[in-house]
């Protein structure tokens, strides 16, 4: 018997990526803190915001203005903290290492993993937004186009600056700098109370507050999204990914 | 079927450093497919780095590494799924069970093998779902090997693959580094243990200070300037006279004789009839090899670097 005879060869890419999908989604649905961040927080502000006057809002529609913070807030969570600290330990526990050196190879495993990110989103997005309609938001269907622009624009500068931190710093380090940058969005990125008006200086420091804005301007209004947003979201969606594509360590 | 006449491994001249540090210092080696090189050496003689070059995980800052015929590097995509790392530690999702992590493995390649047979065979049947962080040192080795060999590649590098793992489990992945020699599968591994090197490899290289200090077969090794030993305890004084000349003889305390030198089974045989020619009362007779151990230690504690070939 020759148990061991050498066969080496590459399972078909499809089968290799589907499996490393599935293995992303299922470590990031066993890590609590990750699911809290991406639906807890984001429900129990859509809960409380949205139905209850704990907050003072420059609108008297409070689903209308907080439901489409509250989808920004859960592509940020995903996209940004949870992929910065989930890469952060891969990288120092050596699995961005070895993954990169299996039949995955290193472009599938960033494939995989923004697939992942994307299905992760998807989900949230629909799940947050099917919440919002039973509890009787009534957004306008009219602008779902650049409400789509503005998420993609939104998830690929936060997974940029994701993968730049997890690069640079130490997993504890990565950790805590993204969950703190979550907390300050979340408080100053118009979610549930009125954001800062920084003028258009605001939409290019506050992402989530130019993401939720636009959302806000299209799903509440029908709308079209301002100028600036566009500008600010294109700047991150560029810049970011650029730079962590320079940076990027997988040791 | 295993593609091309290439070495497995072909290492010229290779030069590594980290920053002011050599930690590789103009090392050449070659393994012939189907076969087992141990990479012998303390801690931080260069051999951990000299597999992450094969390994393809950095370029040589000079010289030039063939695996399978191709750059780790530069084909490095088209290398992998014919190799199976395993890597000193980690490596792999601390929050994924083990079950779960060789299957993922597993799904990576075109052939693999069954992965209740590995679990099985490497006694990981029952922690198949516990969390990687949950395992021990040993077991988490054991995992790790596991995950090399289930793509059934051609060439696997097992750095340190014994350490952390009790006597039992030493033995079961010795037998398993056996079993994959006799299929077929050459292997390239690195060790501080003598016993495992002589066992398993067929050829050893032994590393100091980022450099070869020796290379050989175990047996080559150690007979290199043989020093066969026969110590015989027998009545004190005898006049040895008679054997001099043809072995170096000596009685270090009364009625311990040592004679070494090459000592075949005829000498043997001549050495003792002396003694009872002498009407001598032999007690008690001893024979010794020089061991890997003691060309090891000549080699890596004494002599200077270079005078050692």
């Amino acid at each position: 018997m020759s148990t061991f005879a050498p066969a080496p060869g590459r399972a078909p890419m499809r089968t290799i990526l589907a499996t490393q999908i599935r293995m992303e989604l299922l470590l990031t649905a066993r890590r609590g803190e990750a699911v809290v961040l991406a639906m807890g927080v984001p429900l129990l502000v859509l809960l409380g915001a949205g139905l209850f006057d704990v907050t003072n809002l420059p609108t008297e529609d409070r689903l209308g203005y907080v439901v489409p913070g509250v989808l920004a807030l859960t592509v940020m969570s995903t996209a940004f903290t949870g992929q910065a600290i989930t890469t952060g330990y891969e990288r120092s526990y050596g699995v961005l290492k070895r993954l990169g050196a299996s039949p995955l190879t290193r472009p599938g495993l960033l494939l995989a993993k923004t697939a992942a990110v994307l299905v992760q989103i998807v989900v949230q997005v629909l799940v947050l937004a099917l919440v919002g309609l039973a509890v009787g938001w009534r957004p306008e269907a009219g602008a779902l186009l650049p409400a789509l622009g503005v998420t993609v624009l939104a998830a690929a500068g936060y997974s940029g600056l994701a993968l730049l931190l997890a690069s640079v710093l130490k997993p504890e380090t990565t950790t805590g700098a993204a969950t703190l940058i979550y907390v300050v969005m979340l408080s100053v990125g118009g979610i549930m109370f009125g954001a800062p008006d920084l003028g258009t200086a605001g939409w290019f420091l506050l992402p989530l507050a130019a993401h939720a804005e636009a959302l806000r301007e299209t799903l509440m209004h029908g709308g079209s999204v301002p100028a600036g947003i566009w500008l600010a979201l294109v700047a991150w969606a560029v810049l970011w990914p650029a730079v962590a594509a320079r940076k990027f360590r997988w040791e | 079927m295993v593609g091309g006449d290439a070495a497995a491994v072909e290492v010229t001249d290779v030069v590594v450093r980290y920053g002011d540090t050599t930690a590789v210092d103009g090392v050449s080696l070659c393994l012939p497919r189907g076969r087992v090189l141990a990479l012998l050496g303390h801690n931080g003689a260069g051999k951990t780095s000299l597999l992450q070059v094969c390994e393809g995980f950095r370029r040589p800052d000079d010289g030039r590494v063939r695996v399978l015929g191709l750059d780790p590097v530069g084909d490095h995509d088209a290398l992998m799924p014919r190799l199976g790392i395993m890597l000193q530690s980690g490596g792999v999702y601390p929050w994924a069970t083990a079950g779960e992590i060789l299957r993922l493995f597993a799904s990576f390649a075109a052939n693999p093998l069954d992965t209740d047979m590995l679990l099985d065979r490497l006694g990981l049947r029952r922690f198949e779902r516990t969390r990687f962080r949950r395992l021990s040192g040993g077991e988490q080795q054991r995992l790790s090997l596991a995950v090399a060999l289930v793509g059934r590649p051609e060439l696997v590098f097992l750095d340190e693959p014994t350490a952390g793992m009790d006597t039992e489990a030493r033995h079961t992945t010795w037998q398993l580094i056996e079993e994959l020699r006799a299929d077929g599968v050459s292997v390239l591994l690195t060790t501080h243990l003598l016993d495992e090197a002589e066992r398993l490899a067929d050829d050893v290289v032994i590393m100091r200070s980022g450099r070869v200090a020796a290379t050989g077969t175990p047996a080559e090794l150690t007979s290199a300037a043989a020093v066969d030993v026969l110590e015989v305890r027998a009545d004190p004084g005898l006049d040895m006279a008679g054997l001099r000349g043809r072995w170096s003889v000596a009685e270090p305390s009364p009625g311990q004789y040592t004679i070494s030198g090459a000592l075949d089974t005829a000498g043997l045989a001549e050495v003792l009839t002396w003694f009872a020619s002498a009407g001598a009362d032999v007690t008690a007779v001893n024979t010794r090899r020089r061991t890997l151990e003691d060309v090891y230690l000549a080699l890596t504690t004494q002599t200077p670097v270079g005078a050692a070939q």
